[in-house]
């Protein structure tokens, strides 16, 4: 396995609050990672310093052997795109006007619009099935339809490695699904490397090759989601009691969790 | 999102000449809205030069112009007419792509120079120059930058929590206006009377005496800065978006922002030493001209053409157009139309739960 991104030892949090301690990751190249952990445990933190979003306070996040804070953000920005959590749109942008903004890091002074970035916003549309939408407004779609429009601009900057904080947020049971469909088309069509937090740890179990469980600032284990999740990992990284079972659609794991009401079930 | 096709799949031809059209569409309304509102200004300067209580037809306003005039007329447009005209083009034009600039920056449409007491502090420091300090012409301008510099200053160390929350901006600045105010207030008060009259146009803000010398060199450092602007606006796009995205877009937010702001505090400065704090200007045009040329840009040029076309008007309104032949300084004016805009915009500004 290699790894183009790297985190060594890094550091992160606000105001001198320490949120990521210490954390070593190899993210492996041209597969899908999820980062699964309890509410604050600094997934999407960990996103943020993986993105060059949020500067390390000790340690360093590692690109093609340069520590990624010593590189230009444009050059890193043709690399590394970031979805983040909660993106906001300008006041009465369009949808063609917005996902063309994610052809900034390839416009230089010289360099500025051209039929080709035409081409991948056009292509970046459609692979999100908003090509109908382009000249609508963004803030008249509907949250389906929006998110849509985000991930389309994250194609159009055309980057090797995407990172997703939540991206199945405020989703349907459908659109979550056609978002990680979405997401593992440009992983094996284009070889793109993925990273996103979810939630949902069975739909992680099912998208992910990779999957990084977090608590606590730490990664607890990581590995094949097969492999790694395991009721006793659920319990540790969650403190939550489960049943682990196999998908009968994906055949990867299933974990059932038990509150303290309705365990009727004979061996629960 | 029935057959995602990812690459260069057939019929990505077709749809690349929809987004090249509709690329096309934005730009040619840009271009239509710039070049309707530039014949607006060339129509309103030469209205006001033909208007006065010297009699002067159009004609011979025109004739003064293209250099055939008499000597009369000669006198009332190059003298009287055509500074006051041109000021209102150039003050009008800094403030409101100052306002342009800090609201798309600041993704606020509340975020405006006069709003958050930049506008204010370059008037005191003015005001301080003239009065106390007892400079004149370009000593005056220096005076407003720094002043406006230091409010936007302690602004953005007051409301900075490792980025910049719109609203918090909005309120500190608010505070800090009303602080400006009081001190403006005072310098005046205790100032002599012959002197506090002269000090009034820096708190309502008219260009009714400006000469050439001055908006030689304030004009001189406008255009200076209007070219700087059209170096930073490739930016504009991605600033328009959150932090994080436009990190992610590979532009670092916080020092962008930073700098389209002195950018923008410079502008207020120079309107500023040039004609007062016109009110609202810098508040009003970047909204009108954004809705003219429409779909979420920031309209730089527009912004700055509407705030010269809305100068000269308000000022040829205070002069001409005011019931039982007052005439009024042109801040009045603005004031008397942005007041209820400010108004409207916070009424109907958190319905959508936004601050952008």
């Amino acid at each position: 396995m290699t790894a183009r991104l790297r985190a060594e030892g890094i550091t992160l949090g606000y105001d001198g609050r320490t949120i990521v301690d210490d954390l070593h990751l190899d993210v492996p190249d041209a597969a899908i990672t999820a980062i699964v952990g309890p509410n604050a445990c600094g997934k999407s933190t960990l996103v943020r310093g993986l993105g060059r979003l949020l500067k390390p306070s000790a340690g360093r996040v590692m690109l093609d052997g340069r520590d990624l804070n010593q590189i230009a953000p444009r050059e890193v920005a043709r690399t590394i795109a970031v979805l983040p959590q909660q993106p906001v749109a300008p006041d009465g942008v369009t949808v063609a006007d917005l996902v063309s903004r994610g052809r900034h890091p390839h416009q230089g002074w010289f360099r500025s619009r051209s039929s080709d970035d035409d081409r991948i916003v056009a292509d970046a549309l459609a692979a999100t099935a908003t090509l109908g939408l382009a000249d609508r407004r963004v803030e008249e779609l509907s949250g389906g339809q929006r998110q849509r429009v985000w991930i389309a601009m994250v194609l159009a900057q055309r980057s090797d490695i995407v990172l997703l904080d939540e991206p199945t947020t405020f989703l349907d049971a459908t659109h979550q699904l056609e978002l990680l469909d979405l997401l593992t088309d440009l992983n094996r069509d284009r070889g793109a490397t993925i990273v996103m937090v979810l939630h949902d740890l069975n739909l992680a179990a099912r998208y992910a090759d990779h999957l990084v469980v977090m608590s606590a600032g730490r990664i607890v284990t990581s590995g094949s989601p097969t492999k790694v999740l395991t009721a006793s990992t659920i319990s540790d990284a969650f403190d939550l009691d489960s049943v682990v079972t196999v998908d009968p659609v994906a055949g990867t794991p299933l974990i059932v969790p038990i509150g303290r009401h309705h365990r009727s079930a004979p061996g629960a | 999102m029935t057959t995602p096709v990812i690459g260069d799949g057939p019929g990505t031809t077709d749809a690349a000449s929809i987004v090249a059209e509709g690329r096309h569409r934005r730009r040619r309304r840009a271009v239509t809205v710039t070049a309707v509102l530039a014949a607006l200004i060339v129509v309103a300067v030469v209205v006001s030069l033909s208007l006065g209580a010297t009699g002067l037809g159009l004609g011979d306003a025109l004739a003064a112009l293209v250099g055939r005039g008499d000597r009369l007329s000669d006198f009332v447009v190059f003298r009287l007419r055509l500074p006051r005209a041109t000021t209102a083009v150039l003050a009008g034009a800094a403030f409101g792509l100052a306002g342009s600039l800090f609201q798309s920056t600041l993704r606020n449409p509340l975020a405006s120079p006069d709003i958050l007491g930049v506008t204010a502090g370059a008037s005191f420091a003015a005001v301080f120059a003239t009065l106390i300090l007892r400079v004149d012409g370009p000593g005056i301008a220096v005076a407003a930058f720094a002043g406006a510099l230091i409010v936007a200053a302690l602004m953005w160390a007051l409301a900075w929590r490792g980025g910049l929350v719109g609203y918090r901006f909005v309120l500190i600045g608010v505070a800090l206006a009303a602080l400006v105010q009081a001190a403006l207030g005072y310098l005046i008060t205790r100032a002599d009377v012959r002197d506090a009259s002269r000090a009034l146009v820096w708190t309502v803000g008219g260009i009714g005496d400006t000469s050439w010398p001055a908006i030689g060199v304030v004009g001189v450092a406008i255009l200076g800065l209007l070219i700087v602007v059209a170096g930073v606006s490739r930016r504009m796009p991605v600033l328009q978006l959150d932090d994080d995205s436009a990190r992610s877009l590979g532009v670092d937010a916080g020092r962008a922002r930073a700098g389209v702001i002195v950018l923008g505090v410079a502008l207020v400065a120079a309107g500023t030493a040039l004609a007062g704090p016109v009110a609202f200007v810098a508040l009003v045009s970047a909204p009108i001209a954004r809705s003219l040329v429409r779909g979420g840009a920031s309209a730089l040029a527009a912004s700055a053409l509407v705030g010269s076309l809305v100068v000269l008007v308000a000022d040829l309104v205070g002069q001409y157009a005011l019931p039982g032949g007052i005439s009024v300084p042109v801040g009045i004016v603005t004031g008397l139309i942005g007041a209820p805009y400010l108004l409207w915009l916070i009424a109907t500004g958190n319905r959508k739960g936004s601050d952008g």
